[in-house]
């Protein structure tokens, strides 16, 4: 396990990642506001792309370094590194130094950047230490929890989105038995295996209309994207949110 | 046995319109895993992945010495008056039983259930040379009676709904019929016990062998193990070489792990720890005791990148954590271990080039690693036989292409904004809602995905611009 430095009192380089860039970069907006909020300094290395996981998830470990290298460039000069997403920063964290196994000086700039890459919800709780925004939405909603396999299983990541929404007002989270079961994404496995992946996810669908939650709050827009469309090509709405986006709407109603 | 593995897609698309194995499926994989859970924690959850630690330490030490315990459990098991044979394939282990076969007489063979033997093709191998083979386990049998191989290492019939269990007994079993699966359990069990008692050749697999005392280990529910391996003049093990462990103590744990991951059972109902053929003065028990250390394709996998998979100690927990194996069933894998861990070892035992699809069977979700009782790291795996897929050539051009110019525009930020900026456009306005070629199945279950209007790189601009 690679040692993280605190994060605190540092300013925080945003890695957006390529999925909020292009389908939902609001959710991005979001993240700036919530860490701005909590006086947090954000900056936007504007040259950032993809943390190549496509690639890596493909085989193609030639292509994937091609982008990682340049991840490690744009991101060179960065204290803290936060993205939205636990799948991304799973990439950077555990596979960016395998994946320079045979490039020592490459492979220790992978390894720095590995130790202050953080997940947002990680980041908010394990890092700042915090909890309780202090915050509350602007009408009564029920949530469930949709923990997301990568950010679960290969960031270890906690309860930090409950906590953060059990201290949410007007936010009740309701119990998911579902809620650490994989919609069937998997990147472009959904595309080679259309079929099995689509047999998972109608599962997931049936989990979602049992669990009664108003919204389901999962933190990777890979997955959310996967269960929305899910959801409104069976003509029901899309119900998945992204953890940074309802955090920010409930600070929004505090500003 | 034949390895279709190359059909995955095919198959699995089979096996997602079949109702009644989704029915079977779904029931057997929830209620093992929810089993699993119960038993792996009934200590408390700390307590549990301690022991589920300690496993997988034991095990990779066992594996990292497995050249000395090997020849270390040879010579115990001789000690022991056990005939130890090596059989480097599916051929030569074969070969082994029809000689014993042949050297005692043998005309008829009971087993009892053994995932290496359908490796090996034991049965029709048997079969072919004039001896009767039949199968005791339960689950097995049926699979026998309908002419089907297993579909779960550890449920061989978990893709059969009671139904269709209760047609096969009666079709091909002559089983009266009755809907009671008392009175079918009862029935298969007064078939199998004339078998029992009549046969000449016992034939078990080995869930371990200890390497310091030469005990074989088995464990088992139905008791048919027990007859197996005591009631016929001679008995035949054929075990793969990964099974060796080297103490007590070792077996002390893994045979508390095993049965929790397996069946959600602290202990199974047998546990069977065979030191040897009958002594004199025993009044029962086997007068021969062979057993068979199988190769087939180990020692290549051993020493490599994927040498944990050897410590596989065979439980399914991956199988009914695995939510490709919940709706695809086990025979979409095409050959003998489904799930997780076949989606590793299929390839390595038998060819990427037989089972290119397989390492591709996963969602990644890491379920599989979760519950293994050893540990091991499959999504890891997976991932690097794709990347062995690449390296080997076993790919496809449109993939090859689109990845090259995937990595060309990400690696520059002006062309990354400009992709985006292109994507977003041609999608809005062409009202693009399906999509071509190699990515239509997307738009098969989920909607289009929408480009946003102006992109993150935009709004922060604006921001910054404000």
């Amino acid at each position: 396990m690679i040692e993280r430095p605190s994060p605190k009192e540092k300013r925080v380089s945003l890695f957006v990642t390529c999925m909020v860039d292009m389908l939902s970069p609001q959710t991005g907006m979001s993240v700036v506001d919530v860490l701005e909020y909590l006086g947090v300094e954000v900056e936007f290395p504007a040259g950032q792309t993809c943390c190549g996981q496509p690639a890596f998830n493909s085989g193609y470990r030639r292509e994937t370094r091609q982008v990682a290298r340049h991840f490690l460039k744009v991101f060179h000069d960065a204290e803290v590194i936060v993205a939205p997403s636990g799948s991304c920063t799973a990439m950077i964290r555990h596979e960016y130094p395998r994946l320079f196994a045979d490039d020592p000086d490459t492979q220790a700039e992978a390894e720095r950047l590995a130790s202050i890459t953080w997940e947002f919800t990680e980041f908010i709780v394990d890092g700042l230490g915090i909890t309780d925004l202090n915050a509350a939405l602007p009408e009564p909603r029920t949530v469930a929890v949709h923990h997301a396999c990568h950010g679960l299983r290969l960031l270890g990541l906690g309860q930090g989105t409950e906590q953060l929404l059990t201290h949410m007002g007007n936010a009740n989270i309701v119990d998911w038995d579902s809620g650490e079961l994989c919609c069937g994404f998997g990147g472009l496995f959904s595309v080679k295996m259309a079929d099995v992946s689509g047999a998972i996810l109608q599962k997931k669908l049936r989990d979602i209309g049992d669990s009664g939650a108003d919204w389901i709050v999962t933190g990777d827009i890979s997955c959310l994207t996967h269960m929305n469309g899910g959801l409104v090509k069976q003509g029901q709405q899309p119900s998945v949110r992204h953890v940074a986006d309802v955090l920010a709407e409930g600070i929004r109603g505090q500003q | 046995m034949k390895v279709r593995s190359s059909q995955f897609i095919q198959a699995a698309e089979i096996a997602i319109h079949d109702n009644d194995l989704q029915e079977a499926v779904s029931f057997g994989t929830n209620s093992g895993f929810t089993k699993r859970e119960t038993a792996m924690h009934v200590d408390g959850y700390e307590h549990g992945e301690a022991m589920r630690h300690q496993a997988a330490a034991i095990k990779r030490h066992c594996l990292k010495h497995l050249p000395e315990l090997l020849e270390q459990a040879e010579a115990s098991m001789s000690a022991n008056g056990v005939q130890v044979l090596w059989a480097i394939d599916a051929d030569e282990a074969n070969r082994h039983v029809l000689d014993i076969a042949r050297r005692h007489g043998v005309e008829s063979v009971v087993k009892s259930k053994s995932m290496v033997t359908e490796e090996i093709g034991l049965n029709h191998a048997l079969e072919d040379a004039g001896v009767d083979v039949l199968e005791t386990d339960l689950g097995e049998y049926i699979l026998q009676l309908g002419d089907e191989t297993p579909s779960h290492i550890v449920v061989p019939i978990v893709h059969k709904t009671k139904a269709s269990i209760r047609d096969v007994l009666i079709h091909e079993a002559q089983m009266p019929p009755t809907d009671s699966t008392e009175e079918m359990a009862n029935y298969a069990r007064e078939t199998l016990r004339r078998s029992f008692l009549s046969a000449d050749m016992g034939v078990s697999g080995g869930n371990f062998i200890i390497a310091e005392t030469g005990s074989l280990c088995l464990v088992s529910n139905e008791g048919n193990a027990r007859m197996v391996t005591s009631l016929p003049r001679v008995h035949v093990a054929i075990v793969g070489i990964e099974k060796v462990i080297g103490t007590v103590e070792d077996y002390a744990t893994l045979t508390q792990v095993l049965p929790r991951s397996a069946t959600g059972q602290t202990m199974t109902v047998y546990t069977h720890m065979i030191n040897g053929p009958r002594q004199t003065g025993e009044t029962d028990g086997p007068e021969q005791v062979y057993v068979i250390l199988v190769d087939n394709g180990r020692s290549g996998i051993y020493g490599s990148g994927y040498t944990e998979a050897l410590a596989c100690i065979r439980c399914g927990a991956c199988l009914n954590g695995c939510p490709v194996y919940q709706v695809t069933g086990g025979h979409a894998y095409g050959w003998v271990y489904p799930g997780p861990i076949g989606a590793v070892i299929t390839p390595l035992l038998t060819g990427l080039e037989n089972a290119s699809p397989l390492p591709h069977a996963s969602t990644l979700c890491g379920m599989c690693k979760q519950v293994c009782p050893v540990d091991i790291d499959i999504p890891r795996m997976l991932l690097d036989l794709r990347h062995d897929l690449i390296a080997q050539g076993h790919t496809d051009t449109v993939w090859d292409l689109g990845m090259k110019a995937w990595a060309f525009g990400n690696s520059a930020p002006g062309r990354f904004v400009f992709g985006g900026q292109a994507a977003a456009g041609v999608t809005r306005r062409l009202h693009i809602d399906a999509l071509p070629g190699p990515l239509s199945g997307w738009t098969e279950y989920r909607a289009m995905p929408e480009f946003a209007p102006k992109s993150f790189h935009q709004l922060w601009q604006e921001r910054q611009d404000e």
